[in-house]
């Protein structure tokens, strides 16, 4: 009796130190999930998730205290892109967050812009270009579409208008093909 | 990179190596180069996409309003893959603005839209070069800004193509119009051989190369035999014209390439990687033209053909004429058009209407009906029977393509070689179940480059967040240090008077001990005067008065 | 002038599913006819009972499923799956083999998978597999070879599961040749003893080497239509016969010979018909010749020393398991990529 549980006692120790060893000599430098997980996020920066940014959302993400499935920009892709990096099963977009929408940018109509660059300061990736009495802009390549500066302006003189499709960024559909699985 | 040095090449020619696959198709015998080029003539309106060519579109350098002449630089290239557009005949230019274009998309794109004024008017003539004279990058120059593209159909700069830093073994001809209904190579070396033979020397002396071949179809016997009497008439013995097998796809460059050299084009190089140049026999003789008599590429060759039209035939065009106007010069509808098609029939696309344009990579018009080309019937389920990849050119397997296409798996696409697939649809031509695989092909390509896109983009918003996030962060910083240094500021001045005040303090406390130790009478007050004695006491009363505590200030 | 759109190429299609199964089922035709002149009217009984079960199941399931039934059902691949399980089954067997085998093969092995070209197992294969393992005494029910029952008395085998009075089962049924071949092996004696039999025919076993004869002319027919490839066959009949005449040589006294192999029991069936069917083989050129080959060798191995008197349908499904990984490792090389990599 003694004795097995001696001999067991040995190989767990022996198999433990093995592993640990292991564990540390083959260690793989990978990038922490956190980084993994944000470089799937669509950067929209819009909070729509709940967290102030893609970045915290990617931290709780990593940390567990959020679910894959809360961001609408990103949509069907990115929740899958996410299930797959995290191991876990994709699920629906949480429609509390939104819906899924196609891109779209805002413009600034410069007949009602008054220069008060509460915009400017609302904008999280600095796409309005303006100063204080001046003409506010949208630089529409750089914009994201998270439509946070639609709430601060006072004359409600932001627009969101759709992406429109040109020759150089059309893509094939899908064949609409007659499924018959 | 290939890294084992490609074959020795063979000079005499004489061996046809096989490419995987291939389709035998004889569809189309009408054939169109039956009949002489005729000119389409000039319609009442021509419209001018900028891009008409791979790279950045030309940029616009008229205005509404302006008349222009033939030959006159319209939009100049805008960057290094690009190329300029220029004005097909005289007219006034009357718009530029979106226009429908020969695209699948059916999305319009900015064309200058011109009325012709039927007069024809060319520039001035410029002096015609003798190339043999000149310096092949002078003549790259002249190409370039006669605006010559791929007239095979891809539409490719070809003064870029045509600059390279390797050296070229063989210049490579490409008469091998593979695509059946298509004839416009055809007519163009039936009757106009000199031009090509001259094109094709000159071509040689820019890039350079130590061989050079034209190859045409085994089906042109009349090509080959009007080409091979032009060489004699030229004199020109280091030119060869060899024939490839009616094989489909043998016009593509990379099976071209591979059937007469068994070389092949590394997956993500060019010909030019070993040592090979390809450009077509239209773009050959455009080339010389350009050089040799000044004149920029205003128009091109265009077959018209179909069951649908009365008159299959060959027709020498201007750039950016209406399909409608190609049609009429044609006879016109014989019956009802189920499809047009701007290509050939494997890989040509349908429009929806016929005011497109005809561009600079337009080769082919094709009005069918119903019965010559029905609607697909319903597409079935994939059976795997593998069909798709006995035929593949390329040797991809097809199937397994379209399963991930399908279930949008993009990384074990591009590991199966998507990329590598020339979208010649001979898969799909003969796939039982009818299933339109290089849909789902060119489907996945576009979104592997929209998430390529979508992916870089994001990661420009994060980069701007991120440095939006420091510089609120450098600003808050910034007020906070700021606010230290005036509240030390604030500290060490009041310190600073504090230690004023107590050094009064302490020197009038000073004085006032000294007098009480001493405890002298002034000594000057013996002998006074009645107003003297009248001043002290006044003065004595004043301090008196002031002795009692009061603030200096 | 306003024009449809339609995706390149333009050109109507060559090939056509329905069209290829007609063809197969057209190609089965000299084997069906031989069958009959050999084994009697069960041979049409089983024909319509598996045919009409295999229809009436794959159109139960459509239905089911929410798919369009008539179209689906036009592919012919149903009534095939019924054909083929039709003609692995004894001719005398209760009508209720042939209605579960062909419902089994259909619902399950085919409908719950996706329905065509989703299967991972050949559906006839599965169906005839079950029926076998559930139900062996009767799977052992061949009539004689030239000496069938009469109708009536094949009518009331098949539904009343009995001889009509006074007849004895044993007078009318026998085990094949290939059965009794492995039996007679196992009791001890020796081929050149056993070739004296009237049994063992001239090559194959009375009657079989001719239903293999018309097995594989139906076959070479569908080769030179192109319906199927040269691939699967040759690389089956291949293998079988370089294994059965290797161990032939060694010892003549206990291994049948490649001929014999060849053309007993359902070799050729099973070469032309079963083993190429598309959706469950092999998609790649060279791993079909892989599968091909360890179909062969499994069927001699299952024949040799397996427990089984006919390892064609063991084979072929062992090797539908194989197939995935086989296609994985056997990638062409991409035009302009370096041999020896995938990518």
């Amino acid at each position: 009796m003694l004795s097995a549980l001696l001999a067991l006692g040995i190989l767990a120790m022996v198999i433990g130190l093995i592993l640990g060893y292991a564990a540390i000599r083959f260690h793989v430098d990978s990038d922490p999930v956190v980084d993994q997980v944000d470089a799937l996020l669509p950067q929209t920066q819009c909070g729509q998730c709940g967290f102030a940014g893609c970045r915290p959302y990617a931290e709780a993400i990593a940390a567990g205290a959020a679910d894959i499935n809360q961001c609408p920009p990103g949509g069907e892709v990115t929740i899958q892109n996410l299930a797959n990096l995290l191991g876990v099963d994709a699920k629906p977009l949480n429609p509390e967050h939104g819906a899924h929408q196609e891109k779209t940018v805002v413009v600034i109509d410069e007949q009602t812009c008054i220069g008060c660059t509460l915009c400017i300061q609302a904008c999280p990736v600095d796409a309005i270009l303006g100063a204080p009495k001046h003409m506010h802009t949208v630089i529409q390549s750089e914009c994201t579409g998270c439509n946070l500066c639609i709430p601060p302006c006072p004359v409600e003189c932001i627009h969101i208008v759709p992406v429109q499709t040109t020759l150089r960024d059309w893509s094939w559909p899908l064949p609409a093909e007659a499924d018959h699985a | 990179m290939p890294e084992t040095p490609p074959r020795p090449l063979d000079l005499s020619f004489t061996q046809r190596f096989r490419f995987h696959g291939g389709l035998h198709l004889e569809v189309c015998q009408e054939v169109a180069a039956a009949h002489p080029i005729r000119p389409a003539g000039i319609p009442p309106q021509l419209v001018l996409p900028l891009a008409q060519h791979i790279g950045e579109p030309a940029r616009c350098l008229v205005a509404v309003g302006d008349p222009v002449r033939r030959g006159q630089c319209l939009a100049e290239a805008a960057g290094m893959v690009s190329a300029p557009v220029h004005a097909p005949t005289s007219g006034t230019v009357v718009a530029i603005e979106p226009r429908p274009v020969p695209h699948p998309s059916g999305l319009p794109s900015t064309c200058i839209v011109i009325d012709t004024d039927g007069r024809d008017t060319a520039l001035p003539a410029a002096p015609a070069t003798d190339y043999t004279q000149s310096d092949p990058a002078e003549l790259l120059e002249q190409v370039r800004a006669a605006g010559i593209v791929g007239l095979g159909g891809a539409g490719f700069p070809t003064a870029l193509k045509l600059e390279h830093r390797q050296p070229i073994e063989l210049l490579l001809i490409n008469g091998a119009e593979c695509e059946p209904c298509i004839a416009c190579d055809d007519g163009l070396m039936r009757e106009r051989p000199h031009e090509v033979i001259e094109g094709v020397r000159m071509l040689r002396h820019i890039v350079q190369a130590a061989a050079c071949v034209i190859a045409v179809e085994d089906n042109m016997p009349e090509a080959e035999q009007a080409l091979r009497q032009a060489l004699v008439e030229l004199h020109e013995h280091d030119i060869q014209v060899v024939n490839v097998p009616a094989v489909y796809p043998t016009g593509g460059e990379r099976q071209l390439i591979k059937v007469l050299t068994d070389r092949e084009v590394p997956s993500q190089g060019f010909p030019a990687d070993i040592g090979i140049i390809v450009q077509n026999v239209g773009t050959a003789a455009a080339a010389f033209a350009a050089v040799s008599r000044a004149q920029p590429l205003t128009s091109r060759i265009v077959t018209v053909a179909g069951d649908g039209v009365r008159e299959a035939c060959n027709l020498e065009v201007r750039i950016g004429t209406p399909v409608r106007h190609l049609i009429a010069a044609a006879g016109g509808y014989g019956s009802r058009i189920e499809r047009l098609l701007i290509g050939g029939p494997m890989m040509g696309f349908t429009v929806d209407s016929d005011s497109v344009p005809v561009i600079k990579t337009t080769n082919c018009i094709l009005a069918v009906t119903a019965q010559s080309m029905p609607a697909p019937p319903p597409a079935q389920p994939c059976i795997r029977c593998g069909k798709c990849t006995e035929v593949c050119p390329a040797n991809l397997l097809p199937q397994q393509l379209y399963w991930f296409a399908r279930a949008a798996s993009h990384d074990a696409a591009q590991d199966f070689g998507l990329f590598d697939c020339i979208e010649c649809g001979c898969c799909a031509h003969v796939c039982p179940s009818h299933i339109p695989l290089v849909q789902y092909y060119r489907h996945a390509k576009t979104a592997i480059w929209t998430q390529e896109k979508q992916k870089r983009a994001s990661d420009i918003a994060r980069a701007r967040h991120e440095a939006r996030l420091a510089r609120l962060e450098r600003i808050k910083r910034e007020r906070a240090e700021q606010l230290a240094r005036k509240k030390r500021a604030l500290a060490d001045k009041e310190a600073g008077d504090n230690a004023r005040k107590s050094a009064i303090q302490a020197a009038l406390e000073r004085v006032q001990k000294k007098k009480e130790q001493a405890g002298t009478r002034p000594r000057n007050i013996d002998n006074l005067t009645a107003e003297q004695r009248r001043q002290i006491e006044e003065v004595d009363r004043r301090r008196v008065n002031r002795s009692s505590p009061q603030d200096p200030e | 002038m306003e024009f449809q759109r339609f995706s390149s190429p333009h050109l109507p299609a060559e090939h056509d599913i329905n069209l290829m199964m007609r063809r197969v089922l057209l190609a089965l035709l000299p084997g069906v006819a031989c069958m009959t002149w050999l084994f009697g009217w069960g041979v049409l009984v089983n024909l319509a009972l598996a045919g009409g079960s295999a229809l009436l199941a794959e159109a139960g399931m459509l239905g089911v499923r929410g798919r369009p039934v008539a179209p689906t059902l036009q592919d012919g691949s149903a009534l095939l799956t019924g054909v083929l399980l039709a003609l692995a089954i004894p001719p005398l067997a209760p009508w209720w083999i042939a209605v579960t085998g062909s419902a089994f093969a259909i619902v399950i092995a085919k409908q719950l998978y996706g329905g065509l070209g989703y299967n991972p197992f050949n559906p006839a294969m599965v169906g005839y597999v079950v029926v076998l393992v559930s139900f062996p005494l009767e799977l052992t029910l061949w009539p004689q070879a030239w000496h069938a029952p009469d109708l009536a008395t094949t009518l009331s085998m098949v539904f009343a599961g009995k001889p009509p009075a006074g007849m004895a089962i044993d007078a009318i049924t026998m085990a094949t040749p290939m059965d009794s071949l492995r039996m007679q092996i196992g009791l001890g004696k020796s081929l050149p003893q056993l070739a004296g039999n009237s049994l063992f025919g001239y090559l194959g076993g009375t009657g079989w080497e001719w239903l293999n004869g018309c097995y594989l002319l139906g076959g070479l027919w569908l080769l030179r239509v192109r319906v199927i490839q040269w691939h699967i066959p040759v690389a089956m009949l291949g293998a079988l016969a370089l294994l059965a005449g290797g161990f032939h040589l060694l010892d003549p006294a206990r291994y049948a010979s490649p001929l014999f192999h060849l053309l007993t029991s359902a070799t050729m069936l099973g070469a032309f018909f079963i083993a190429t069917d598309p959706v469950t083989a092999c998609t790649t050129p060279r791993g079909r010749l892989w599968y091909g080959a360890g179909i062969g060798i499994l069927v001699w191995i299952i024949r040799t020393w397996g427990g089984y008197p006919d390892g064609v349908a063991f084979a072929v499904l062992l090797m539908n398991l194989s197939a995935p990984t086989i296609d994985y490792y056997t990638r062409p090389r991409v035009f302009g990529h370096r041999p020896g990599s995938a990518e």
